[in-house]
């Protein structure tokens, strides 16, 4: 009931941000609700499923350059072309996670693998014909007033819309998921693969599931970023410091909760942005600065807060006692 | 002639330089209770291994209600029909003690409302009702062995293995566990297999007996016959756990 009511009002406080907020802010909270739905989506795979990807970029780049290909290319619009990019993005998953647990991969050798997928996808990239390599792939922008969802094409306040019902519609869908069987064959199985064997999971097909949805989702996200920022280059789309910022913000909200990575990146994207401007403004250049400070919020977290802050903050607003239904929001460390 | 619900006929396996299996063969029949017993490193945490699809044996054939079960993985195992529980417990120490039950359910139910109330009613038999709500890492040893117990019993199982679930409890804690399993054999049908070291329980729950020593048989018989058996005596010499 809580839970819901401050759901309710978050989400109404975000809805009426653009009515006051300037266009750099707005610009910023966008880019917190495009961390918000990335991490939410890479929660199912390590917060749920437990299993660690740390080249989660990968499927965000597909997305990204399979339905900017198809526009700058072919014209075709951005509602078709993204069902492209999640499926190109859901056979990436898929080829990674059968390849992988197919043959035992486990921890840190898979977490290895994905890595080893999106710096392999990021070099193809840089020299496949056609994508622009290292130069870019931009997109034309022809208005950049009005809605027009189609194409998405318009004004920043429709980018910040979209984001926004993506952020929330991932949001029920992990709700969702947590409560129905899928969600809790993937918790056993984050919890104890040997034992969930034994009642009856099959882990590979488990385990898949979890991979293949979150790719498909994170590659949404991928389409966004694309139609948003108009120009891809596969340092950044594919690019390993890309992955860590996804991983981010779960990790600091607290893994496996549903409101973990929405806090994680409210907590986080501000607090970067600060101090990339910060560190202009003093006037000097310090390229690893943001880095640096995600780097030491991660020590920060792991130190004091294992859990992450929203399990922690949840005990502080005594909402435990809501749980006691299962929702699943109990979150995954230790 | 119906055939017995588990077979175990000549299995052997071999974990490099030793033999931790060697040739055993025994059945269980449908609705019966058996020990298996035997001293430390006796092989019986083996043997249930080999029976829910962990490794496969060497040699040998094990089969369920005629079925094969050599080469199934363990989540095929549990659809034959097989429970286990861990001799070292698993318990999925971030979930409710009622959620991992659920876990179990789900493979009995297909949906979660009809699985937590198949988990309440599991719970409620091996007496963790009240702790349900607690998560499972908070369990002291003796609950998070019923846990196990709850778990496997929530599959619904044909044939329920129990690997040492009586250990570490208290007499009083014993003959209750005792009672709850005689219950599920006479109300459920339930098939039991248990490797156990309580000898109080041993001798109160099973009808029959199969005793191994160093991965060999050395003989099946009442409980009664067992405990008088040289044969039996004489493996446990040196060893205090009887
Ligand atoms: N996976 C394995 N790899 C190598 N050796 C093993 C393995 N599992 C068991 N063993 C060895 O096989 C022998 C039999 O072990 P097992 O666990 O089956 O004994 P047990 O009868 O269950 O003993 P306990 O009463 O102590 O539980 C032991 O010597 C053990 O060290
Ligand atoms: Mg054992």
């Amino acid at each position: 009931m809580k839970q819901s009511l401050a759901l309710l009002l978050l989400l109404a406080a975000f809805a009426a941000a653009p009515l006051v907020a300037s266009p750099y802010l707005l610009s910023v909270l966008v880019v917190v609700l495009y961390y918000a739905y990335l991490g939410q989506a890479w929660n199912i795979m390590m917060g749920f499923a437990g299993q660690l990807s740390l080249g989660h970029t990968l499927y965000v780049g597909l997305g990204a350059y399979a339905s900017a290909a198809l526009f700058v290319r072919f014209g075709v619009p951005a509602a078709i072309g993204l069902w492209a990019g999640v499926l190109v993005a859901m056979l990436a998953g898929a080829a990674v996670g059968s390849l992988s647990f197919r043959f035992g991969l486990k921890g840190v050798y898979f977490a290895l693998l994905t890595i080893a997928f999106a710096e392999f996808t990021r070099i193809l990239f840089q020299h496949l014909p056609g994508l622009g390599g290292t130069g870019g792939l931009f997109l034309p922008v022809a208005e950049r007033s009005g809605v027009h969802l189609l194409t998405l094409r318009g004004s920043p306040a429709m980018f910040y819309y979209v984001a926004l019902a993506m952020t929330a519609g991932i949001f029920l869908l992990c709700r969702f998921l947590l409560a129905s069987p899928i969600g809790y064959r993937w918790r056993a199985l984050r919890e104890d693969q040997e034992a969930a064997q034994a009642l009856g999971i099959n882990i590979f097909r488990s385990k898949l599931a979890a991979v293949t949805l979150s790719a498909g989702l994170t590659a949404l996200g991928g389409v966004f970023f694309a139609f948003y920022y108009n120009a891809l280059f596969p340092d950044q789309a594919f690019g390993m410091p890309r992955s860590i910022e996804i991983i981010l913000g779960p990790i600091v909200g607290g893994l496996g909760t549903l409101f973990g990575p929405i806090l994680g990146a409210i907590i986080l994207t501000p607090l970067g942005e600060t101090i990339t401007w910060a560190t202009e403004a003093l006037g000097f250049k310090a390229a690893g600065i943001k880095q640096l400070f995600y780097g030491l919020s991660l020590l920060a977290i792991i130190k004091f807060l294992p859990d992450g802050v929203w399990p922690r903050l949840k005990r502080l607003l005594r909402w435990d006692a809501d749980n006691d239904d299962g929702d699943g929001d109990e979150g995954a460390a230790r | 002639m119906i055939p017995p619900l588990l077979q175990v006929e000549a299995v052997s396996k071999r974990f490099r330089g030793l033999q931790a299996i060697d040739g055993v063969s025994f059945e269980v029949a449908n609705g019966e209770i058996v020990a298996l017993i035997g001293p430390n490193g006796a092989g019986k945490t083996t043997l249930f291994n080999m029976i829910a699809g962990v490794f496969p044996p060497d040699q040998g054939r094990i089969a369920l209600g005629g079925g094969d079960l050599v080469g199934l993985r363990p989540d095929q195992v549990c659809k034959a029909g097989v429970g286990r529980t861990f001799q070292l417990v698993k318990p999925f120490a971030n979930l409710s003690v009622e959620d991992n039950v659920v876990v179990g359910a789900l493979h009995a139910v297909t949906k979660v409302a009809p699985a937590r109330r198949l988990a309440r009613e599991v719970l409620d038999l091996v007496g963790l009702a009240e702790k349900r709500g607690r998560p499972a890492r908070s369990l002291t040893l003796p609950d998070r062995k019923c846990l196990e117990v709850a778990r496997a019993l929530a599959t619904r199982p044909r044939l329920l293995l129990l690997d040492e679930v009586m250990a570490g409890l208290r007499p009083a804690e014993t003959d209750r566990m005792v009672g709850i399993f005689q219950r599920l054999n006479r109300d459920a049908g339930l098939t039991i297999l248990l490797i156990e070291h309580v000898m109080r329980a041993v001798m109160a729950l099973s009808h029959r007996v199969v005793v191994i020593n160093t991965g060999k048989l050395v003989c099946t018989g009442t409980p009664a016959e067992v405990v008088r058996d040289p044969r039996v005596l004489e493996c446990y010499l040196g060893e205090d756990t009887v």
